[in-house]
């Protein structure tokens, strides 16, 4: 269930990202230009918090399945590692954001 | 024509004469009455009801009754295997226990609470309730769907197609007691959500019927009462 | 083996999947770093190659994930197969495209 909720969030928000930055590249926009939109914005690290967290719930979950299913991965051994690659995903994606939006 | 048989040593090749309008059925059956008796195969009514003759003809799980030999030769040979994801108890004959099994522990069987002292149960067959039950309902568990499955071979716990079309059946079954409890079975990781909509049960199903429109069904009732709480 | 439609619709699924969930951390890295320093070492055609392969993964993965979130709740119609099919073709063609723009 969490991977479908996950998922409907990740479809809007991939959605607005990808026209985001098709706008962003298209414009040919430096990164001293793309920083000065983006730092201080409290609409878009909001918004990208929200991307990053749904990506952490999202990836995991659909790892699960291709571990069950192609690794023959059951068990708490694999719920571990998936819960390390989540922690992974949150703290490499929050460094992006604060980066940027911050 | 070349045919393939699977054995449980291995592949057997035997040569069948070509017949008009030979079902698979008929080769399997001349090649255990003419060429090697100790062939073991199942079949019953061979008139595409009971669903017993189910195997794997060119990678393909399908009833070899139903299946003319026309449609299916491909370069003048024929493959024939044992139904797949069921272990193998001899040559074409495979265990379907533990098939049924799963539709046990799926809550496949209806439990009522009326007896023949009450009234008959009033059930409007255009209603939408029945009419998500009766589309499913004459599934026969032949198990071709759960042979086409790859969750099935990926995932040896999963219910499959046939056990979880019943209880979607049941689900919608007015009269039954216990759809919570059934709701619990499928709800797991071994249930319903492992379903990855491949499709490919109902591309199989030889009476016509889509395990993936039952499991989805399944997927949107589980959702439901999760919000609910009732889960 | 020859497949129907809806088994390499799943494939493509879960490939760009597994292909996004390897190629994020490093996407989250490359653009702190790459927004904190300069974009000229994104300049680099191999980065540019990994970039579009993630623009193309997800463009897919959202088609595929459109396609299932549309196959289970919506009510069942055999024509929704081909019209969630067209929408995953439609999400490719968009991501294919916005890519190369890149």
């Amino acid at each position: 269930m969490a991977q479908r909720a996950s998922a409907a969030v990740l479809a809007v928000c991939v959605t607005v990202h990808l026209f985001t930055i098709v706008y962003a590249v298209r414009g040919g926009l430096s990164a001293q230009e793309i920083l000065e939109r983006t730092r201080g914005s409290v609409a878009w690290f909001a918004f990208y918090s929200l991307f990053v967290l749904a990506v952490t719930v999202h990836v995991p979950i659909g790892l699960r399945s291709v571990c069950t299913e192609w690794l023959r991965w059951r068990g708490r051994s694999r719920d571990f590692a998936l819960l390390l690659f989540a922690a992974l995903l949150a703290w490499a994606g929050m460094r992006a954001v604060v980066g940027v939006f911050a | 024509m070349k045919v393939l048989v699977k054995r449980t040593a291995g592949y057997q090749e035997f040569e069948v004469p070509r017949e008009p309008s030979q079902t698979v059925l008929d080769v399997v059956t001349y090649i255990q009455r003419k060429l090697d008796p100790t062939l073991a195969y199942r079949f019953a009514c061979r008139v595409g009801m009971c669903g017993s003759c189910a195997m794997t003809v060119n990678g393909v799980p399908r009833w070899t009754c139903r299946t003319h030999v026309d449609r299916v030769l491909e370069k003048e040979t024929i493959t024939v295997a044992p139904l797949r994801n069921l272990p193998v108890i001899r040559d074409l004959v495979v265990d379907m226990g533990e098939f049924f099994d799963k539709w046990a522990r799926a809550k496949g069987q209806f439990r009522g609470e009326q007896t023949r002292r009450d009234d008959f149960a009033k059930v409007s067959p255009s209603s939408g309730n029945r009419r998500q039950a009766d589309a499913g309902i004459e599934c026969i568990g032949c198990a071709v769907c759960y042979s086409a499955c790859d969750v099935v071979k990926w995932n040896p716990d999963y219910l499959g197609p046939a056990a979880l079309n019943r209880a979607w059946t049941l689900i919608n079954d007015v009269r039954e007691t216990r759809n919570l409890e059934r709701l619990r079975a499928v709800a797991g990781d071994a249930g319903c959500h492992a379903c990855h909509t491949h499709v490919s049960c109902t591309e199989r199903c030889p009476k016509g019927l889509s395990p993936t429109a039952s499991i989805a069904g399944l997927k949107r009732a589980v959702a439901k009462a999760l919000v609910k709480g009732e889960l | 083996m020859k497949q129907h439609s809806s088994y390499w619709a799943f494939m493509v699924h879960r490939v760009s999947g597994i292909a996004l969930a390897a190629f994020l951390p490093l996407h989250f890295w490359t653009l702190a770093s790459a927004l904190q320093h300069s974009l000229a070492w994104t300049e680099q055609p191999l980065v540019k190659l990994g970039e579009w392969l993630v623009v193309v993964a997800l463009a897919a993965h959202l088609g595929g994930g459109l396609r299932v979130l549309a196959l289970e709740f919506l009510p069942w119609r055999d024509w929704q197969k081909s019209l969630a099919a067209a929408a995953a073709a439609l999400a490719v063609g968009v991501g294919l495209g916005g890519a190369r723009r890149q």
